[in-house]
């Protein structure tokens, strides 16, 4: 075992595939940043909100009033370096650290792809991404082959996680919420009116949906199927970006990404074609050098198996607490749970000074931008920080021996609304960590699921 | 081999496409036509009521003018009846801040209250007032400044109040600003009534789901409008429930006891609109509550506890009412009496914003905002 470990250790391979991630991942960066900047969202995000929801323990990392420009633009020219291949291995630690930071500053904007660009650029960072094709590259050497299927692995696990997510009675049974978000898409051309007006068409989707998240990395594995499923890789993409025109960047994200499983020639072609364009193809038949270990070369593995084990295990954190986890929402960020929930929450807060026994409720809009407010409604964790931050607020304001407590209700993929929070728990007496949160009532259905 | 991919490759589309195919056809009557809802919001609600509006505020025009040739306490009455008719007209069109009525800050110029009394007292005696542009303004017109004027400007009586419009029959400079804000009311309505007259079809038209089409647009003012217009300003901030107690931050402070009447009618406003019922008669149209039945068909195995989000909504109107009507016709003297029940009102109503701010709008699948999501 241990013999066939380190074999597999040793094995070599043409660097082309890495190099061909690191411009593409390079640019896809570089693009997410200047959309970000051209919508106003930093602006919108980041300066206008005048209070921050933090992830636990990382309340330090804010945005930096207009400062918060320079970490984007940070991010950008790592990014650039990283497509370059220029002074490659601190470009991607840059790019690591600056993306990683804005997506810390502020709970509200978390996407499941942000996390997948931050995960994959502390993958790259132990990977030999600018051993070829990239300013860095001296002589051209092999690149061990398990840093290739590192990127494949860290797919898999992003798929397979988002699959076995699926099978749960809400999408399979009720084929919720695709049925709820489907039938208001009326206005896509053709399938609009009639498709997504189906009720076979949600159960197709989400059937569809959940297989291919489950099959498609084993399906891009095996190299007889690998090209068809590439294509569906790309039809299913494209029809979440048509669905959905709200995810963003994530369909080119992921077919991007999913060209790591085509082989060495492939990825060769690619190559050749960028030289083409910029006239760098010198006709030479390429002979490469075996990789030169900077450091010991079990050192590296260990490092990325750790980070493995982590993808693996944190995903899993959630079955560690009691209740409905789309109720609570306790270990679901993180976890490759992608379009499962349709949640919509009104909560509102009343501060009582208890040594007065005067009561006020609170105008969110005083504290909270619109999406702040929104996403705070019908997320635990956020209303609790929230909590806490009026609790201080009211204290600056004069109030003596404070309790904040929640008037809050949510609706979950279309069910009533009912309680969310309890009413009689004075949250700003409440601990924030990472315990069960008691006072958050039972969901009053049942969602069987898988994980 | 590379045969045997294209094979599949056209098996997987063709299975995709037939099921297209086999699903459509038979049930695409069951489709929802939005336009024809749109169409009845518009033609049958928006439209009729504005112009009942600009009706009343017509009536109350001529009541002024008979005012102002005979000021006499029986004319003064009159004017006074009638202003509380339009204000009655008023609920029904506060909730459509659209288009034109946005851009103008129409319903902010028409009913925000409470009156500033001294900005009123300055303008009367001043010839320099800007009633269109000013922020500051905003409070000293419109139907809480008019309820001053014709209410409260002087003592408990009408003896008392006519005193102070028949002091200089020439140029009273009261009835002169009573005069302004009313023509200030009408050019107001009518350049709103205008852009609904001449921007229907597009509006009726614009049946997309961004957040700028129609039914979007009307749907969150709609919420916005009974979660604020109603049920805070009337109920909540009077009644003292974001900080202290207010009795005179009610609407028609000065007329005093009609704060419940208003509120019953737009409580009844909101009602009709949701439901889809024409303003003149009893004509039930399509309405959010037809919409709703038609995309809220998810049903739960614990179906006790599903009525259906439409009748929802409907019953938490009818309980609200219900419980406005138990309450004294001066919401000023109830809050001074057992501002209690005025508390409960609120949390009465405060179920109905629940209901749509979360369980709606979720449904219509209207978005908020415009920044990326994968779906939480």
């Amino acid at each position: 075992m241990i013999q066939r470990i380190s074999k597999y250790i040793n094995k070599e391979s043409n660097p082309y595939p890495l190099a061909v991630y690191r411009i593409g991942f390079g640019l896809l960066v570089m693009f997410s940043i200047i959309r970000f900047w051209y919508n106003g969202w930093i602006e919108s995000l980041y300066l206008e909100p005048g209070f921050h929801f933090s992830f636990l323990g990382f309340s330090w990392v804010k945005p930096l009033g207009i400062y918060t420009y320079f970490i984007f633009i940070i991010c950008f020219t790592s990014a650039l370096f990283v497509m370059l291949g220029y002074k490659y291995r601190t470009a991607i630690i840059t790019l690591f650290l600056s993306f990683t930071y804005i997506e810390l500053m502020d709970k509200t904007t978390y996407l499941n792809h942000y996390y997948l660009v931050s995960s994959l650029s502390f993958l790259m960072i132990f990977l030999p991404c600018a051993s070829y094709f990239a300013l860095d590259s001296k002589n051209k050497t092999k690149v061990p082959k398990w840093t290739i299927d590192s990127l494949k692995l860290m797919l898999l696990i992003v798929y397979l996680y988002a699959g076995l997510a699926k099978i749960n009675s809400d999408w399979l049974i009720n084929a919720q919420p695709l049925k709820i978000w489907l039938k208001t898409k009326y206005t896509i051309p053709i399938i609009g009116e009639t498709l997504l007006q189906n009720n076979y068409t949600y159960y197709l989707f989400s059937w569809g949906g959940m297989l291919y998240d489950i099959f498609i990395p084993f399906l891009l594995l095996y190299s007889r199927t690998r090209f068809f499923a590439f294509i569906m890789v790309i039809v299913f993409h494209v029809l979440t970006r048509i669905l959905f025109p709200a995810i963003g960047m994530f369909p080119v994200i992921m077919i991007f990404s999913c060209i790591i499983f085509f082989d060495n020639s492939t990825h060769k072609k690619i190559l050749d074609l960028l030289k083409g364009i910029f006239n760098r193809d010198d006709g030479l038949k390429e002979v490469f050098t075996p990789y030169i270990h900077k450091y010991n070369r079990k050192l590296i593995p260990l490092f990325v198996s750790v980070f493995f084990l982590w993808q693996v295990l944190i995903p899993l954190r959630s079955i560690s607490y009691p209740g409905e986890l789309f109720w609570t929402e306790q270990g679901y960020r993180f976890s490759w749970r992608v379009m499962l929930i349709e949640k919509a929450g009104y909560t509102t807060f009343k501060i009582v000074d208890n040594s007065s026994g005067n009561s006020e409720l609170v105008d969110n809009s005083l504290y909270l931008t619109k999406f702040q407010e929104k996403q705070m409604s019908f997320q635990p964790d956020m209303i609790i920080e929230y909590a806490h931050y009026l609790g201080d607020t009211y204290k600056k304001k004069g109030f003596k021996d404070v309790s904040v407590y929640a008037e809050s209700y949510a609706t979950l993929n279309g069910r009533p609304s009912q309680r969310f929070i309890d009413p009689e728990v004075d949250l700003y007496n409440e601990k924030i960590n990472f315990k069960n949160k008691k006072w958050i009532l039972p969901f009053k259905d049942e969602i069987k699921s898988f994980l | 081999m590379l045969k045997n991919k294209y094979f599949m490759l056209s098996v997987f589309f063709v299975v995709l496409f037939s099921c297209s195919e086999d699903n459509s056809t038979p049930d695409s009557s069951d489709n929802y036509n939005r336009v024809d809802l749109l169409s009845n919001l518009v033609n049958n609600i928006i439209i009729p009521s504005h112009q009942n509006f600009d009706d009343e505020l017509g009536l109350f025009e001529n009541s002024l003018n008979a005012f102002t040739d005979d000021r006499s306490l029986f004319n003064l009455e009159e004017l006074q009846m009638q202003f509380v008719e339009t204000y009655k007209a008023w609920q029904h069109i506060e909730m459509f801040n659209i288009g034109y009525a946005e851009e103008i800050y129409y319903a902010s110029k028409m009913n925000i209250y409470p009156a500033n009394v001294s900005r009123i007292n300055e303008n009367i005696n001043s010839n320099n007032i800007d009633l269109d542009n000013n922020p500051n303004q905003f409070s000293a017109q419109g139907f809480p400044a008019i309820d001053y004027l014709l209410f409260g400007i002087a003592g408990d009586t009408n003896e008392t109040i006519l005193s102070i419009y028949t002091q200089d029959q020439q140029n009273n400079l009261t009835l002169n600003y009573l005069t302004i804000l009313t023509q200030k009311m009408i050019t107001n309505t009518d350049s709103v009534i205008d852009y609904w007259e001449q921007n229907k079809d597009d509006f009726i038209n614009s049946s997309g789901n961004t957040s700028s089409s129609s039914l979007n647009m009307l749907a969150n003012d709609f919420v916005y409008y009974y979660e604020k217009g109603l049920r805070a300003n009337k109920i909540g901030i009077p009644a003292g429930v974001w900080s202290g107690e207010y009795p005179d931050k009610v609407e028609a402070y000065f007329k005093g006891d009609i704060s419940k009447l208003l509120t019953l009618e737009a409580l009844e406003a909101c009602d009709k609109f949701f439901r889809g019922i024409h303003f003149n008669g009893q004509t039930d149209g399509e309405g959010l509550y037809d919409y709703l039945a038609y995309l809220d068909d998810t049903n739960y195995s614990d179906s006790s506890m599903f009525i259906g989000l439409q009748d929802d909504i409907t019953s938490s109107f009818d309980n609200s009412v219900e419980k406005v009507n138990s309450l004294n016709d001066n919401f000023s003297t109830q809050i001074l009496t057992e501002n209690i029940k005025m508390l409960e009102a609120f949390d009465v109503i405060q179920q109905g914003v629940v209901r749509l701010k979360t369980n709606m709008l979720s449904i219509l699948g209207i978005s908020v905002d415009y920044y990326d999501a994968d779906g939480d």
